[in-house]
């Protein structure tokens, strides 16, 4: 006889809510007509955004391993995470709202009559709204999952509608669809790895849920071949997702042809969610087994910063540029994630929310950069901006001196607290790689400043265009965070502290 | 509240109220521009008259709770030796503002955002030396670049946005490597019962010594890219050549002492066997420093480099006597700090108005100045006396201390060093032969000599160095409890002379 299994639906409710306002956008596809969709499937995704939050901040002080069954728990850290990833929904959606940067008909060929007609019809694709909720009801699941089902079917949920949302992009749509198809390709791959992976574990351990495998480790004594591959597979998925070196070549193709928006959000969100899953996995089903895997993770983390901040010297455009960063981003975090410690744990979370939100604000701006064919991401277009348009300038300057962790911006206390966490555990040559490729990259970040300021603009370089109330919203709302974050980061540093703990 | 806090705060609040007004009216901005520094003079000397200088104990301290996770405070207090070069610092702003009235409207940017920036670097450099929590000194130290960086490439010269590019990047390489060092120490303190970035608590922890070795390098090395010392200076020059006459007096009179001062605060207090270990490399260093600046100042044909070489020089002659580790040498080097803050405003502002009048920084575009222009002249002439540490003039007395100080220890490297004032008057007085006497070329000849308003900003810095130049023993008997301290800290002791009988 089948048991119904036990549900705990007030802990689960911000996910079940983010997931029927996506089926409600479907409805909205269906039944209302074109001209009051854009604004009804806004208003419903910021809506169910914001019950969710308010749902989840009922919750907060209410954590259980049991929200259902072995499959999902909630604790201090997934609460967080699923925080984080809700701010970063409201603040990218913001700025998805545009739907300037997406095209009219996604299936319309490129170049076809059928997409001209669809341009001067003034159509929008307003299904891009669902799609990102399922996408972030995905995100919500994956940091709480504790099974190795759940983590795929999480993995997939947040994966999929991200594949379409890439080939979206209104202008430079082969760039856009060659993305989407690359991030396909790889993303089905990885996820075939991740599968693979824990397939592996399964048969190491007999369950499928991570304290099983936490369980078996202990009893195996942890050199078993099975668990070595699985840690190996599971990795390899894991660190596709957070765009790790060597795992990393899908994340300048696709950064760049995605719809910058788009590009915005999944930087921000899935970088959380996907680290949100990998500590949860790394510290609560293979903690046993730290000796096998954290020497090759913490290579993986040195290679990352160090390629990451390299590669982004020689980029010319601005979202491939920003693509390496997030690379490099990558590496620090998972600095803290091999410290395997409580601190390193609050630093990651509060690294992930301040990165996300700069990350958020900084493509939000690209958005903004045209000239009279749309989007100009040629770095050396943007020379002089800081004459054109200063405040446009100087707020792109702030996103990038937080990523270069210069004082006073949130960049640094992430920084500084993910640092201090990896030298208390004793890594000390995982601090210098990360000041020495630190170095490295405020080059960069310095180099774009200097074009902005100091070059006088040229024939050819780009305007801003006014941008629109809710993209303004959102970017401020980022550069406000941004600010408030490094003056005063126990605002939520002394949060990420009290949530960062895993039930095991 | 301490009175620390509100001279921080005020200039502060000054870029506030100009950031508030209309863009168009750039003599009222420029005028409460100069009203807040002058009032931050005021308030800094009331503070100073309150400050008792027999007391070896931190003064006007305050500590408030900023990052509880981390156990960071902002924490403020000075002794001696930050009162002297905060003081040194608020009365240098004025003199700046005043001296460069219109050095703001040649500008990439307006004149608001001009006098918006200096005020915030005002606050940062009060802040910097008042700071007694290492993590707010850190974040000051750093956050202070940007200012600096934004007034060169802004407001500056020929190739600045390079200049200010290279001055950026050399610094906040160094900072990072800092960065790390405080990490460093934060963990060790939090091994040892409680992590804590206070600087009293920090200089008594027991660390090993290749740890305190790494920790020491991290922060030298920081400190020497900032005050530049051989072979970190590169960025110097350019950075001097492209700034502006106000901003190289701020820049190299007050920015670069956070190095030295870093030396003697963080350095020697932290970890006093690292210093030890180091420092006959670092005497070395610093008497390559003192050669190699003074021989390339001789062959500069461009004004602003030569001050910037004769700067490298003179903070070779400070980090030897900070290095020397006597209390002669140490005073001399803080008395020296303060004094080189002075004589460097005299060169650049002298300098800046000569470069401005003929619209040429080349020496030998000038002749017969003293003809043309006696004011601007005999006040380059008394600023070059100072660099060449004149008897009479006030870095003649910290020149001397610091010699007398190192060659108790080293005799070698004081007599190098004392070779380098040879050189010094060698380049002070080519450059004022060739500028001050001689031919006048035909378009020097209109040049008009200071007006009223050059004539005040000039007149108390040269008043400054001939006053303590005769009457040193105000700032030294502040300075002497800072360095008795230091001393006490490091451990070391000065030689006994040996006497013949």
């Amino acid at each position: 006889m089948l048991t119904a299994p036990k549900l705990d639906y007030a802990l689960l409710a911000p996910i079940l809510i983010i997931l029927s306002t996506a089926l409600l956008g479907v409805l909205v596809e269906a039944f209302i007509k074109q001209a009051w969709r854009a604004k009804l499937q806004l208003v419903i995704a910021l809506g169910g955004i914001i019950i969710a939050f308010e749902q989840l901040y009922r919750v907060r002080n209410q954590t259980s391993s049991i929200a259902a069954v072995t499959s999902v728990s909630i604790d201090g850290a997934g609460i967080f995470m699923q925080g984080a990833i809700l701010v970063f929904a409201f603040l990218g959606i913001l700025i998805i709202a545009d739907h300037d940067n997406f095209a009219p008909q996604a299936s319309a060929l490129p170049g076809s009559t059928e997409e001209a007609t669809a341009l001067q019809s003034g159509k929008q694709q307003t299904e891009v709204f669902p799609l990102t909720l399922f996408a972030v009801s995905g995100m919500m699941l994956f940091p709480i999952a504790t099974d190795f089902i759940t983590l795929f079917v999480a993995l997939e949920v947040l994966s999929l509608p991200l594949y379409l949302m890439v080939g979206l992009s209104r202008r430079r749509r082969l760039l856009s669809q060659e993305a989407a198809l690359k991030y396909f390709l790889l993303g089905a791959y990885s996820s075939a790895f991740f599968l693979f992976g824990a397939a592996l574990l399964y048969g190491f351990s007999g369950n499928l849920s991570l304290n099983g495998l936490t369980d078996a480790i202990h009893g195996s004594g942890g050199n078993d071949v099975f668990l070595l591959l699985g840690i190996a597979f599971l990795s390899v998925g894991l660190l596709f997702k957070v765009g790790a070196v060597p795992f990393h070549s899908w994340t300048p193709d696709v950064y760049q042809g995605a719809p910058t928006p788009i590009t915005g959000f999944m930087a921000a969100a899935t970088k959380a969610a996907a680290f949100g899953a990998t500590l949860r996995i790394f510290y609560v089903g293979l903690d046993a087994a730290q000796v096998s895997w954290k020497p090759i993770i913490s290579v993986i983390a040195v290679i990352t910063m160090v390629v990451g901040s390299v590669a982004a010297i020689s980029q010319r455009d601005m979202k491939r540029t920003l693509a390496f960063s997030s690379i490099a981003h990558a590496g620090f975090i998972l600095t803290a994630v091999v410290s395997l410690n409580k601190n390193s744990l609050s630093a990651t979370l509060f690294y992930l929310v301040a990165y996300g939100i700069a990350t958020i604000g900084a493509f939000g701006i690209v958005t903004l950069v045209r000239d009279s064919a749309g989007e100009v991401t040629d770095v050396n277009r943007w020379v002089g901006l800081g004459k054109k348009s200063p405040i446009v300038a100087a707020t792109f300057s702030l996103f990038l001196l937080s990523f270069a962790g210069i004082p006073l911006t949130s960049g640094f206390v992430g920084k500084f607290s993910i640092f201090s966490a990896a030298y208390e555990s004793g890594n000390i040559y995982l601090v210098v790689a990360g000041v020495l490729s630190s170095a490295i990259a405020v080059f960069f970040y310095l180099r774009i400043i200097l074009m902005l300021f100091f070059a006088d603009a040229t024939n050819d370089s780009v305007s801003v265009v006014i941008p629109s109330l809710l993209t303004r919203i959102s970017i401020t709302i980022s550069a406000v965070a941004t600010i408030v974050l490094g003056i005063a980061p126990s605002l939520l540093f002394d949060v990420a502290q009290n949530f960062a703990y895993y039930l095991r | 509240m301490s009175i620390l806090t509100t001279l921080q705060l005020l200039p502060l609040f000054g870029a506030i109220v100009i950031a508030a007004m209309p863009v168009g009216n750039a003599k009222l901005i420029k005028q409460i521009a100069l009203g807040f520094s002058l009032l931050v003079t005021a308030v800094s000397i009331v503070m100073a008259f309150g400050f008792e200088s027999s007391n070896n104990a931190l003064q006007f301290t305050e500590s408030r709770t900023w990052i509880s996770a981390f156990n960071i405070n902002y924490a403020v207090g000075i002794d001696g030796m930050a009162l002297a070069l905060i003081l040194m610092t608020t009365i240098l702003v004025p003199i700046v503002f005043l001296a460069g009235w219109n050095e703001s409207e040649n500008g990439r940017w307006s004149v608001k955002t001009f006098y918006i920036l200096l005020l915030i670097l005002e606050t940062m450099m009060i802040g910097v030396f008042a700071a007694t929590d290492v993590f707010l000194f850190y974040v000051i130290f750093e956050a202070m670049l940007l200012p600096v960086y934004f007034l060169i490439g802004g407001y500056g010269v020929g190739d600045r946005a390079a200049a200010a590019m290279k001055f950026l990047l050399y610094s906040l390489f160094g900072g990072l490597l800092m960065l790390a060092a405080v990490i460093g120490l934060y963990i060790i303190s939090t091994n040892q019962g409680g992590g804590t970035f206070d600087i009293t608590k920090l200089s008594e922890l027991t660390i090993d010594a290749p740890t305190q070795n790494w920790l020491f390098l991290g922060f030298f090395i920081a400190f020497a890219i900032k005050a530049p010392l051989w072979p970190f200076h590169t960025w110097l020059p350019t950075a001097a050549k492209s700034a502006t006459a106000g901003t190289s007096t701020l820049l190299l009179g007050v920015l670069d002492k956070v190095g030295t001062y870093g030396m003697i605060r963080f350095c020697m207090s932290f970890f006093p066997e690292a210093t030890k270990t180091f420092t006959p490399a670092i005497i070395t260093l610093a008497v390559i420093s003192i050669l190699y600046g003074a021989f390339l100042a001789i062959g500069q044909k461009d004004i602003n480099s030569l001050i910037a070489f004769t700067s490298i020089s003179h903070f070779g002659f400070i980090t030897l006597g900070i290095f020397a580790l006597t209390s002669q040498g140490l005073t001399g080097a803080i008395f020296y700090m303060v004094n080189h803050g002075f004589s460097t405003a005299a060169l650049f502002l002298t300098a800046g108005w000569m470069i401005k009048r003929r619209g040429s920084t080349q020496i030998s575009d000038f002749g017969g100045l003293q003809r043309v222009t006696p004011v601007l002249a005999w006040s380059f002439f008394l600023a070059g006396m100072s660099a060449l540490a004149l008897p009479g003039l006030s870095s003649f007395v910290s020149e001397f201390l610091v010699l007398i100080g190192s060659f108790a220890k080293y005799p070698v490297a004081a007599i190098l060093g004392t070779t380098g004032i040879i050189l010094a008057a060698l380049y002070v007085l080519i450059a004022v032969q060739k500028s001050l006497h001689g031919e006048t070329p035909a378009p020097s000849a209109g040049m008009v000599d200071l007006n009223l308003r050059e004539k005040i900003a000039i007149a108390p810095v040269i008043l400054v160095l001939v006053f303590l130049g005769f009457y040193p023993k105000p700032v030294l008997s502040t300075i002497n409890p800072t360095t008795q301290t230091v001393m006490t800290h490091a451990g070391v002791s000065d030689p006994i002379a040996k006497v013949a009988k």
